[in-house]
């Protein structure tokens, strides 16, 4: 009797972005599938500066967290921009992906995505500095994220 | 629901493609995105639209009227703030085929009997609803519609029913007739009189103790808080005073008049209200939030009066267009900011005091609340010329009120306020709150700005708040949160535990193993033990101090690094805190090291009860002690408690899911047992593996019990602790001869009411023990009526 009709049952705000993990290993559709089932959040532009703390505080609005893993630059091993959280349930992410995706944290827009799950080594960034591949290119100055991008740095040196 | 990818450029797109292959598939989408979202988009008027589809539809009916029929019952349940306009749908399709008109009321009756027996009453109220502006529309008699609320009314007279179930056919009927009244009164005028007299009777009567514990604010001043009840008569009282004249509501039925007229009505076939079943659930009751009135809109349309019945179907729509769109934050703050009818209200104010109404509603909001925060940043991004402004304004006003704000209204500002401030860069002008300095630090107004702060602090770091807050309000910010170390330097070298604490971090740092560890803390000695206790047995404080603190000292830079302590040296920490004694005195070092850091506190206290080094009771006992009297007041210690109560609840849920799909399985291997013929092997199997379903099913079916009666136990821990310490207060000031009324006081009466309010569901199943063992008629009658008003929500 519950009819449910699919021009009212619009939730997009927890539908996966176009990016896929290049390191993951298996085929395209089982990435996506542990992506619709995913607990797990990518976060990312945080600052550098940003800590596990407030991350925690932030995400817990949508439901307990299970975990949180800071994303490290590979060379420095310090925090270099992005984390990953885990929730106990599904229902509990796919609240942070309505209502805390797009909202500030430290004063900046941060980004959630689905996540197939934390596995040693992704905590780390990909960008041939260390860093994440984003602060390779970049062209602005961003005093949160390490100043100017990677590649612009040599260039004005 | 399939999953759809969109563009990266992130604001939650609404644009997606569906991957339907078939063609009647491909029909009914069509159909639904036809009819859910006619006049949406068009330049056209919503008439011609509505005109058009009922031409689309019309030539439809011969191969799609099934479908049609679903489509259109599911909009009259699903899309109530859009009632009218689908009204006028069916009422033109009636004109034009009116057979299809008496197929559909047959439907919609039956999907009353549906909704109703599935407990699924707001969605029922919404379709009795809609068959009464059918009338408006000539679809359905008027005098069969009275029928239907005579019908409904006459469930006043039923004895040794739950009030709740009266009530809701009463507010069925009284909802209605902003929409119908006048056409019901100018048909059936005498019935009706006679229908809102029962009504009136049945209102005097009705018992209201409930009321207290709903109510966001005790005082009646400036708005008073009323029974939802009370509100809606008053506003239909003040509607038949002005004839039934309305003007608020869309009636796209009107322009289709000539048409409508011609056409021929259906009778509704008699209703009646399914019986009374014990297991049904009925709306709580509510209260009526208000916190605006005309005074509070500087310019522009007057905010219609609190009996205005303008009001109401105001309030009643934005209600549903969040309850339609509460998963998409940008259509919802569009859908409410095109509200129609805009233009002659002062809308932002009533979508904010909608949107604060819904947030503070108790027992619980109706939606997660950090909904409502991510909302009002979107209706501030499409409004940003004046919804900041009508927010501030709120905001100030729900400051100015606070002295006689509910305690868990409070928390729920305490987290929006603070969560909406680290949107926009702390940006306050908090001198305007400087009165908040010239009082006792305990009144709600400067705790309020305390636990803000704090807040605000756990979003950002300490120095920002230092810099946020003029010099004046130092008083109010949080302390920094720093790892308290006893012993970190020399001068604690007196302390008892002082040189195993070096010996002890030493081995950490080391990688010791647990025996090496526990080897080294043999040698503490206990301040608890007495000389001629030969077994040296008895709980050693002084080794769980001295192995905790050290442990959390170095672990102390982040909460993974706590985390990771607490799990390598997890064997270690069971074997310190095997009794009770041992699990309190773990929370009391946690508290000890940590005082200045509630959020580490908090986390901790979760992870130990997740790991089990402590149990609930432990945390509950711990909370309510002596030790921590001076922190009761604080929002952290709550926010404790209700985790640990929470956590507990899904523990029981858990096991009992896990009793269920065993019981399951043995159901289907008995099936499949049955089915399987003579075969001599797989009978055999099949016995065994039921054979170790049904031992797998007795061995949960004890760790329910087991469970169910911890978490029985750790409510009565907590109602016992809270009735004593309400003893003890009212013996003092009676005693004293001095007004009970202490802002503790009220802090720990509403703390009690909380715990009933957030916990009802689970708190029902013990009601039983509860009212013999504690809440008795003994108790001092101001605990006993937080008591007696929870049982009535329920009555």
């Amino acid at each position: 009797m519950s009819v449910k009709l699919n021009a009212l049952s619009s939730d997009s705000y927890i539908d996966f972005s176009n990016y896929r993990d290049q390191h993951f290993k298996g085929k395209c559709h089982e990435q996506e599938k542990l992506l619709e089932s995913s607990h797990t959040l990518y976060v990312g532009n945080l600052s550098f500066y940003t800590t596990e703390e407030q991350v925690h505080e932030l995400f817990s609005k949508s439901g307990d967290v299970k975990r949180i893993i800071i994303g490290l630059d590979k060379v420095k091993k310090t925090a270099c921009g992005f984390c990953f959280v885990e929730y106990y349930t599904r229902a509990d992410a796919e609240h942070a992906m309505r209502f805390i995706n797009g909202t500030r944290l430290d004063d900046r827009m941060i980004r959630t995505d689905w996540d197939t799950g934390f596995k040693e080594g992704r905590q780390y960034g990909r960008g041939k500095s260390g860093g994440q591949v984003r602060d390779e290119y970049r062209q602005d100055y961003d005093p949160a994220r390490g100043g100017y991008g990677k590649l612009a740095q040599q260039h004005r040196v | 629901m399939s999953r759809r990818r969109h563009s990266d450029s992130y604001d939650g797109g609404q644009d997606h493609k569906r991957r339907r292959t078939s063609e009647p598939a491909k029909i009914e989408d069509s159909l639904e995105s036809l009819i859910c979202n006619v006049g949406e988009k068009s330049k056209s008027s919503l008439e011609s639209n509505l005109e058009g589809l009922a031409g689309v539809l019309e030539a439809d009916l011969p191969n799609y009227k099934n479908k049609i029929l679903r489509i259109l019952c599911a909009v009259a349940r699903l899309l109530p703030e859009k009632l009218t306009v689908y009204t006028t749908l069916v009422g033109l399709l009636n004109a034009r085929n009116y057979n299809f008109g008496g197929e559909f009321v047959e439907a919609m009756i039956r999907q009353l009997k549906e909704t109703l027996k599935n407990n699924l009453y707001n969605e029922a109220v919404y379709l009795v609803r809609f068959l009464s502006d059918l009338v408006n529309c000539h679809v359905i008699a008027a005098p069969s519609m009275v029928a239907m609320f005579e019908n409904f009314v006459s469930v006043t007279q039923e004895e040794d029913v739950p009030q709740v179930r009266s009530d809701w056919f009463v507010y069925v009927v009284l909802s209605c007739l902003p929409w119908v009244g006048k056409e019901l009164y100018e048909k059936k005028d005498v019935e009706m009189d006679r229908l809102l007299s029962q009504i009136e009777g049945y209102l005097k009567r009705r018992v209201k103790t409930h009321l207290p514990m709903l109510q966001v604010w005790t005082a009646e001043k400036p708005h008073p808080q009323e029974e939802y009840l009370d509100c809606l008569w008053a506003q239909i009282q003040k509607l038949k005073k002005d004839r039934w004249q309305e003007r608020h509501i869309l009636r796209p039925y009107i322009a289709f008049d000539s048409v409508l007229c011609e056409a021929l009505q259906h009778n509704l076939p008699p209703f009646t209200p399914p019986g009374h079943m014990p297991d049904a659930q009925y709306p709580m009751p509510r209260v009526i939030f208000r916190m605006f009135d005309y005074t509070d809109a500087p310019e522009g349309p007057v905010m219609p009066g609190s009996h205005s019945v303008e009001r109401f179907v105001i309030e009643e729509n934005l209600h549903c267009i969040m309850k339609t769109h509460w998963r998409e934050r940008r259509t919802c703050a569009a859908q409410l900011l095109s509200y129609p009818g805009k233009n002659k209200i002062p809308l932002n104010y009533h979508i904010v005091e909608v949107i604060f109404g819904e947030l503070f509603q108790l027992p619980s909001a109706p939606h997660i609340e950090v909904m409502y925060t991510s909302l009002l940043i979107e209706l501030c991004k499409l409004q940003p010329g004046s919804l900041p402004q009508v927010l501030a304004q709120a905001t100030e006003m729900l400051y100015m009120r606070l002295d006689t704000m509910n305690t868990t209204c409070i928390d729920r500002l305490i987290n929006w306020f603070s969560h909406h401030l680290s949107n926009f860069q702390f940006r306050w002008s908090w001198d305007d709150w400087a009165d908040c300095l010239t009082v006792d630090l305990e009144k709600p107004k400067p705790k309020f700005v305390k636990e803000v702060l704090e807040k605000c602090m756990r979003l950002s770091y300490h120095q920002r708040i230092v810099d946020i807050v003029p010099p004046t309000f130092s008083a109010l910010i949080p302390a920094e949160p720093i790892f308290i170390y006893r012993y970190a330097d020399e001068s604690a070298s007196s302390l008892p535990g002082y040189a195993i604490s070096i010996t002890v971090g030493n081995a950490i740092k080391n990688r010791a193993s647990n025996d090496e560890i526990l080897t080294i803390l043999k040698d503490m000695p206990n301040p608890n033990q007495d000389d001629d206790d030969d077994e040296g047995e008895s709980f050693n404080p002084l080794k769980v101090e001295v192995f905790l603190q050290t442990l959390l000292h170095l672990a102390a830079k982040s909460f993974s690094h706590s985390f990771s302590a607490l799990g390598k040296f997890h064997e270690i920490l069971k074997n310190l805190t095997d009794s009770d004694e041992g699990k309190l005195h773990i929370l009391k070092v946690v508290y000890e090291v940590w005082r200045n850091h509630p959020q580490m506190i908090a986390v901790l206290v979760d992870k130990m009860i997740r790991t089990q080094i402590v149990d609930c009771a432990a945390v509950a006992n711990w909370l309510f002690s002596q030790d921590m009297a001076h922190e009761f007041t604080r929002l952290y210690i709550w926010e404790i408690l209700h985790s640990t109560i929470r956590k507990m609840n899904k523990h029981v849920q858990k096991i009992q899911k896990e009793l269920e799909e065993a019981k399951d399985k043995l159901e289907k291997q008995q099936h499949k047992r049955r089915d399987s013929g003579d075969d001599e092997d797989m009978e055999k199997n099949s016995e065994d593996e039921e054979g170790q379903l049904e031992e797998q099913i007795e061995r949960l079916q004890e760790k329910v019990e087991s469970a169910q009666s911890e978490q029985k136990n750790l409510f009565l821990v907590i109602f016992q602790r809270f009735i004593m310490l309400l003893t003890e207060h009212l013996v003092r000031c009676e005693t004293g001869s001095v007004n009970v009324s202490t802002p503790w006081y009220k802090n720990c009466v509403e703390r009690l009411q909380q715990i009933f309010l957030m916990h009802h569901v689970t708190i029902q199943q013990y009601m039983g023990t509860l009212e013999n063992l504690l809440f008795t008629a003994e108790l001092d009658h101001h605990i006993l009526a937080v008591y007696q008003q929870f049982c009535a929500l329920q009555l």
